[in-house]
């Protein structure tokens, strides 16, 4: 394995070298830096011309500029990077740092937003092929796909975030809505469920009027501007998730696997209490210490309570002592909803990446940034969300007409375990190839995204960088892209490793 | 879909009913099982049943296509947008049916709001409105149209063409091209295709034929590397070695008997890269690199009113609207087309 990764990561480090000498040459022809200089009637006109032409070395060869540039990049391996300066000498190490932060969040919290539901929604067309629920996700996909980024973020900006801004000032849900909303998630529901019809009508039946008496309750006690879970809802949802998880690996024949998921929710109680007083005001830091505690206190519960099924009993206990950790600080970020609604006013601003002026705890400042990067990555994941259901649901229907598929069936294996045993891990090899060239084309859409919501970020960089004809921004903004894209195609790949032995060579 | 389902195979029969081929000689029955004794059940030939109408390969794929309604009501979709947009204002000298240029302003009426009425039907004298300045917003949207357009399926054929060969020569001679080809393919995981479009079309200073020759030198590697599959298995095939072993030069095999049987996959492709490329120009035009002002493109024109959304929406909705129906029903088309040529995949097994 850990050869193959190292082999992968060579291979990767060499079509960066050769990228970046592609992008170096087409970014100094695309145009002539000296343009805007040119009409300057000045009498230091030659001095400008001069003073760019030294800063930008223009008077050498492409391949002693490209040197230059490439000598200041090594320095990376000693963490000293020197990304150069841009043409009016500001460092582009600053440019970088101060732009990637949210651009590489925006294109990282869609991609893993769009894997998931995507690969969800295939997976449930797939196993629900030719019903309304498949036609339908069907009929989305095309149109999502067809979407243009740049005329979906308008919308989204125009529409959506004032919309929304205009709603939370007088939140509330008209009951005509709350039936309206609960009869369309019911029917939902009932497509998913599938079956006969007493199946479908249960579906229906508890998800709309679980749905509505919830809104209701939402309503009367004002939920929408001062939200928050409380450990019983946390509890549920962690059920909920320990649920998933238990009918994606071994499901509810095995007592000692539920024994210790149960196990580690009733710890995550006792600790909901305990860490109440650090939670009021954490850091990110502290945060991933508690989420490495979480793992640790469900891999011993595992072991302790799994018996002779230890693995799989850890591997359910982690997978819950995570669901109830994010859990614990989805509700905290709720109980500061109402601060940060105060505070801003508007919440979902239509331009920047951050509100001006704005200062919190550490709930306001993650509010901050979330209520700006909804509007953007929901752009983002629409339009990718086609391609993986799509590519998912052909995958999964290629996997379930195999031989081996008809055999598990044969000898009486359950639905449950045939889908998720047999075909999901077949069919999710394919998906893994798809990820490393979506992740590409999703730093394009960024870039038109960012453009539409006035972020300052790295689609700014290149427009300027491009716009200057200035290779030093550019080749900095090529640098942090190409070099997400190659983590993520390398994340791919391990991926890819670990559900298909063959590629471990 | 089960064996049982495919009238086009021949099957063994239930064992016990007497008619099982389990003698090693063809068409010989089981000297074991039960005999039949009449003249039919002897006989070697395979009975035809001559009711039923046989049809050719071509055949077979128009029928599925012409069935397949999505795709037709795209067809219609997409045929009518183009006959809008080409007669609508003329192309070049050839003068359209509507009266106004997308050059000549006029003053602006009634806040330039559209006037064209759904019921009484009626197109008004400015049914899209008119922007800020007084032109006609129908015939910009169309002049719009007819860039994309031209611009889309100039892509779709010039990257064809380009994939199709090149796909071609890395599967059938491996070696070099086949490098390049798969390092290519490389490199647009780590530059995004649209940044190295936007690059490449300021170097070459917009215009439609510039944008054209862009997307047409980036888009081809998917349709490569499909066509490079393709022809990888069909080149291990008995009839490419009886070709060979007659003596048949390696291009007459490339293109008499290796390409015609990849044609489905080369047209599916061909169809998606339109879409793609429809996709791509207006991002272009709309981040400032693609089509350049006076002319006009879809994507300009809702770049140039974006902030006009809340006031004039309809310079918001006219273009933005045409690039979807384009891009829908081109992508729809294509599944269609997938379809047709692909019965495997086919939504009901007729």
């Amino acid at each position: 394995m850990l050869r193959f990764i190292a082999r992968r990561l060579g291979i990767s480090v060499l079509i960066l070298f050769l990228a970046s000498i592609v992008m170096y040459l087409l970014t100094i022809n695309s145009g002539d830096p000296l343009e805007d200089l040119y009409g300057q009637t000045g009498a230091n006109r030659q001095n400008l011309i001069d003073a760019r032409v030294d800063r930008l070395n223009l008077d050498e060869p492409w391949y002693t500029r490209y040197g230059i540039w490439l000598a200041g990049v090594s320095k990376c391996f000693v963490l000293a990077c020197d990304l150069g300066e841009n043409r009016s000498g500001l460092s582009v190490n600053t440019l970088v740092i101060s732009s990637a932060s949210s651009s590489l969040r925006l294109v990282t919290v869609a991609t893993v937003i769009a894997i998931v539901i995507g690969v969800t929604v295939g997976v449930v067309s797939a196993i629900r092929q030719y019903t309304g629920f498949d036609y339908a996700v069907t009929f989305m996909a095309f149109l999502f796909f067809s979407l243009p980024v740049f005329w979906a973020a308008v919308l989204l900006k125009q529409y959506g975030a004032i919309r929304f801004n205009n709603w939370i000032a007088d939140p509330g849900i008209s009951p005509v809505i709350t039936i309206v909303l609960a009869l369309g998630i019911g029917l939902l529901a009932s497509l998913i469920a599938g079956g006969d019809l007493q199946r479908r009508l249960l579906a229906f039946g508890i998800t709309a009027g679980l749905l509505a008496v919830v809104l209701f309750y939402f309503n009367a006690v004002d939920w929408w501007s001062r939200p928050a879970l409380g450990i019983a809802l946390i509890v549920v949802l962690s059920l909920a998730a320990l649920g998933l998880l238990l009918m994606l690996t071994v499901g509810l024949r095995n007592r000692q696997v539920i024994y210790s998921g149960l196990a580690t929710v009733g710890v995550g109680i006792v600790s909901y209490f305990i860490t109440a007083p650090i939670m009021e005001d954490p850091s990110w830091t502290l945060l991933l210490i508690l989420a490495a505690i979480s793992v640790s206190v469900g891999a011993v519960v595992g072991t302790v309570v799994g018996g002779y099924e230890r693995r799989t009993a850890i591997t359910i206990s982690v997978g819950t002592a995570l669901a109830f950790g994010f859990f614990v600080f989805v509700d905290r970020m709720l109980i500061n909803w109402s601060g940060y609604l105060d505070a801003v006013g508007r919440p979902i601003s239509t331009i920047g990446s951050s509100s001006p002026l704005f200062s919190g705890n550490f709930y306001g400042e993650t509010w901050d940034w979330v209520t700006q990067l909804i509007l953007p990555s929901t752009v983002l994941i629409l339009i990718s969300l086609a391609s993986y259901s799509r590519y998912t649901r052909s995958s999964m229907l290629e996997t379930t007409q195999q031989d081996y598929m008809r055999t598990a069936k044969s000898k009486g294996l359950s639905d449950r375990v045939i889908n998720t045993k047999h075909a999901l891990r077949n069919a999710l090899i394919p998906i893994t190839t798809i990820v490393a060239f979506d992740f590409a084309s999703l730093i394009g859409g960024a870039v038109i995204t960012e453009t539409v919501f006035g972020w300052s970020g790295m689609g700014a960089l290149f427009k300027t960088a491009l716009d200057t004809t200035d290779p030093n921004p550019m080749m900095g903004f090529f640098l942090v892209t190409a070099t997400a894209a190659v983590l993520m195609n390398m994340l791919a790949d391990i991926a890819y490793a670990s559900l298909d032995p063959r590629i471990r060579r | 879909m089960t064996d049982n389902q495919r009238p086009d195979q021949d099957k063994a029969d239930l064992p016990g009913s007497g008619k099982e081929e389990l003698s090693p000689v063809m068409g010989q029955a089981d000297p074991g099982s039960p005999q039949v004794d009449t003249e039919s059940e002897f006989s070697v030939e395979k009975q035809l049943d001559f009711t039923e109408k046989s049809y050719s390969q071509g055949q077979l794929v128009r029928r599925r296509f012409f069935r397949h309604r999505g795709a037709m009501v795209s067809l219609l979709v997409l045929l009518g947008v183009i006959v809008l947009a080409y007669s609508s204002i003329g192309v070049g000298p050839l003068p359209g049916w509507w009266d106004k240029s997308y050059l000549d302003t006029a003053p602006v009426v009634d806040g330039g709001a559209p006037t064209l009425q759904l019921w009484p039907p009626s197109l008004g004298e400015h049914p899209f409105g008119q922007e800020t300045t007084g032109k006609d917003y129908f015939a910009l949207t169309m002049r719009g149209t007819q860039q994309s357009l031209l611009v889309a399926f100039s892509v779709g054929i010039g990257s064809t063409i380009i994939g199709v060969a090149v796909g071609a020569a890395a599967g059938f001679y491996r070696g070099w091209i086949e490098a390049i080809l798969m390092r290519m393919t490389d490199l647009f995981i780590v530059i995004p295709l649209l940044i190295l479009a936007a690059v490449i079309a300021k170097s070459l200073g917009g215009g439609i034929w510039g944008m054209a020759f862009v997307l047409s030198i980036l888009v081809w590697t998917g349709l490569a590397r499909l066509v490079r599959g393709e022809v990888l298995s069909l080149r291990e095939r008995e009839f490419v070695t009886a070709a060979e072993a007659i003596g048949t030069g390696s291009v007459r095999i490339i293109f008499k008997h290796i390409l015609p049987n990849a044609i489905g996959t080369i047209i599916v492709s061909a169809t998606l890269t339109i879409a793609t490329a429809i996709l791509l120009e207006t991002a272009l035009s709309f981040i400032g690199y693609g089509i350049n002002p006076p002319d006009s493109s879809l994507g300009q024109l809702i770049s140039t009113y974006q902030t006009a959304f809340l006031t004039r929406p309809w310079l918001f909705w006219w273009p933005g609207l045409t690039i979807l129906a384009i891009a829908f029903s081109v992508n729809f088309l294509g599944d269609g087309l997938r379809d047709a040529f692909d019965p495997r995949q086919n939504r009901s097994a007729d």
